[in-house]
């Protein structure tokens, strides 16, 4: 622990630790009888170990007034602790320098490592990258190499740029982008992205983005532009901290001249006015609250969520409605052989070969996913192929007449055919005027996402809404599963930001609207928070965004909202302790119960337990 | 015009907030922002003025903070 101080760290504990033991062993003394009672005796043995810890304060009060900072901390402080040799209250006076830095070195060690963690996400950029330079391999740093070219990534580094394998394979550990622990498998051919680790083989990649432009600089600059903007939270306690500071100083000047000339008794209340003026820093409300958003974002973003902002963290908070926006978001976005029925007799195999046969020169979505389901297996030969528009195709296979397509194509070929019980896009297979059975073909909804919508209403979500643009039946169909309150189809991108204002209108808390990101600009902007999901990529989703899930899953955004719950949680905790203790102390002050231990325990001993109460938000795990 | 800009020695959240609303008062500034966490500075302002208005903000940090110093490239 010790070894981790920073030098001006450890000078500072060194003075704060011999100037303890001064100050203990004088008070012993004293207790004991040992010491004389005399002040000019008493002072400057105390004066010594004041004066080794609070020296730098003193000078930097001085400072301050010559600057006008008069409300500055420091100055408060020296005026509490003179005040107290004044009052001949030695041994107080030193104790609350001497707390009062310890105070001031625990939040600085606290604050570095809140730092530190986050800073350890910026280790995702890669310092160096290895290029290849008239057939030599020279090292040079990411920013120096520019789009075409070839660099070689070796087992265990970073992929400096965003760029296409050019040959090797690997497995790529993306956990800093997204994190999602499983690797992805990658050959020659894929994209990889800046940031992520290589954990197999040698890999040569084709740079296709400059480094400005690539992956882990955009999320870095997004990391460290959310720490600017600030919450709603943290600029009310700025602007309460204006006017807490003047009115307890002024208080204290009141509370020690009138009631001193009416009574007489300067001594009680001087005590009293300097108990006020240690009470009167507000920092453990300026230092924590800021520290709990910023831990909260640096949770967020270990789990690929990267909210722009301590505001947009508070807004996820207030969650009240959350619109989906279903391809891409709810669904996978993609189609995919959901099943295969072949009639009896038929093995699904032969179905397939047959259909892939008839759709090999396809560009369609439904051909591209059963020449994708089949792989590598041989796909047999077709000839004659013929496109019918709104129909299928017909092709010979092998000398007889093969049909691939809807409905449609069957019942114009008198065919009868068997409806599969599944839903989707059905593809009819006959062969030789014979059905062979069916391929059913959807955009499966995502797994994750009956459980995220699930778990939004765990945590208070009070509606949920479908938008898209499909077809009712789909849309229908989609809804049902996840189980929504609220569903609007055949929509186009005007329609949807009409739904979203109506919603808006009516909401409670806030709105967010999760899409991907790449036609609902308007709408992620129009909703209080916007989220774009699967953003490793897409630059359009980063900029509209306030929110980016570095992956696809919406659970992410439950974790995310969890996350900025649990921050609020501890803010406010915050809040109403440090004001409930100070207003405590500050009372008891005035009925003359207070001292200045307890003074100093309100003001020093609260900002540290308030900054290691925010620091919980950075340790804070967002249960799966 | 925006930029962003680094301090060095920033230790006190009431100094930052202090630095934040004397910097906001320059002439010339249109918004500013200080992140005691981030350790930064974001400045925007009339793009002609900046020299000085850099000058001022400097200026501004040191007397809130004699300890700390506005890092401007």
């Amino acid at each position: 622990m010790i070894q981790k101080l920073t030098k001006k760290q450890k000078k500072t504990l060194l003075r704060i630790l011999s100037s303890g033991v001064l100050l203990a062993s004088l008070m012993i003394l004293g207790w004991t009888g040992v010491l004389p009672e005399a002040w000019y005796f008493r002072l400057p043995l105390f004066l010594t170990p004041y004066g080794i810890v609070g020296w730098d304060v003193l000078w930097k009060a001085i400072r301050g007034i010559r600057h006008g900072q008069v409300f500055d901390e420091t100055f408060l402080m020296s005026i509490a602790t003179i005040g107290a040799f004044c009052i001949e209250e030695y041994p107080e006076a030193v104790f609350v320098m001497l707390f009062y830095q310890l105070g001031e070195l625990l939040q600085n060690i606290a604050v570095g490592k809140s730092r530190d963690s986050i800073a350890s996400l910026a280790s995702m950029r890669a310092e160096e990258a290895h290029v290849f330079r008239g057939g030599e391999l020279v090292t040079v740093s990411p920013e120096e190499v520019s789009v075409e070219e070839v660099i070689l990534v070796r087992p265990g580094e970073r992929i400096p740029l965003d760029g296409v394998v050019r040959d090797g394979e690997s497995e790529l550990d993306l956990s800093s982008l997204t994190g999602e622990s499983m690797p992805q498998a990658v050959s020659a051919g894929n994209c990889v992205y800046s940031g992520a680790i290589n954990c197999g083989g040698v890999l040569e990649i084709i740079v296709t983005k400059p480094y400005e432009e690539s992956t882990v600089a955009k999320i870095l600059e997004l990391v460290e532009s959310s720490a600017l903007s600030k919450s709603k939270a943290e600029g009310a306690v700025t602007k309460f901290a204006k006017w807490y500071t003047p009115t307890v100083v002024i208080a204290a000047l009141l509370l020690f001249a009138i009631p001193s000339i009416i009574t007489g008794d300067v001594l009680r209340w001087l005590r009293t006015a300097l108990v006020f003026l240690v009470v009167s820093c507000p920092c453990a409300l300026l230092i924590s609250i800021p520290l709990a958003y910023f831990g909260g974002l640096g949770s967020v973003s270990r789990q690929g969520i990267l909210v722009k902002g301590a505001n947009h963290l508070e807004a996820l908070s207030e969650l009240d409605t959350a619109v989906f926006d279903k391809t891409g978001t709810l669904t996978e976005g993609k189609f995919r052989v959901f099943a295969i029925r072949p009639v009896d007799g038929v093995e699904e195999d032969q179905l397939m070969e047959l259909a892939a046969s008839a759709e090999k020169q396809s560009n369609h979505p439904v051909a591209r996913a059963i020449l994708e389901a089949l792989g590598d297996k041989p796909v047999p030969d077709a000839d004659s192929l013929e496109e019918l528009p709104g129909r299928g195709i017909s092709a010979a296979c092998e000398g007889k007449r093969l049909l691939v397509g809807n409905r449609r194509l069957m019942e114009e070929n008198q065919i009868a055919v068997v409806q599969p019980e599944e839903f989707g896009t059905l593809l009819y297979i006959a062969f030789d005027g014979v059905f062979y059975g069916s391929i059913v073909i959807t955009d499966a909804v995502k797994e994750s996402a009956v459980f995220a919508l699930s778990e939004l209403r765990r945590e208070g979500v009070r509606k949920i809404v479908m938008l898209t643009g499909d077809r009712l039946e789909t849309a229908d169909r989609v809804a049902k599963i996840v189980g929504v309150d609220d569903y609007h189809a055949e929509l186009l991108p005007l329609d949807k930001v009409r739904h979203v204002e109506a919603l808006l209108s009516e909401k409670r808390g806030t709105l967010l609207f999760a899409g991907d990101g790449v036609n609902d600009a308007p709408v992620l902007a129009l909703a209080d928070v916007g989220v774009a999901m699967g953003a490793i990529g897409s630059d359009a989703a980063i900029e509209a965004a306030d929110v980016v899930l570095m992956d696809d899953d919406p659970q992410k955004i439950s974790a995310a909202v969890r996350i900025a719950r649990f921050t609020k949680r501890i803010v406010r905790q915050n809040i109403a302790f440090a004001l409930a203790v100070k207003f405590v102390v500050l009372l008891l002050g005035v009925i003359g119960f207070s001292n200045l231990f307890v003074a100093t325990f309100a003001d020093v001993g609260v900002a540290v337990i308030a900054v290691l109460n925010a620091m919980r938000t950075l340790a804070y795990k967002a249960k799966k | 015009m925006k930029r962003v800009y680094n301090f060095d020695n920033l230790d006190c959240a009431n100094c930052a907030a202090k630095m934040e609303e004397k910097i906001k008062k320059i002439p010339g500034v249109t918004n500013a922002s200080v992140s005691f966490f981030a350790q930064k500075l974001v400045l925007e302002g009339d793009e002609a003025r900046w020299d000085e208005i850099l000058k001022e903000a400097a200026n501004a940090v040191k007397t809130v903070d004699s300890d700390c110093t506005l890092l401007v490239k």
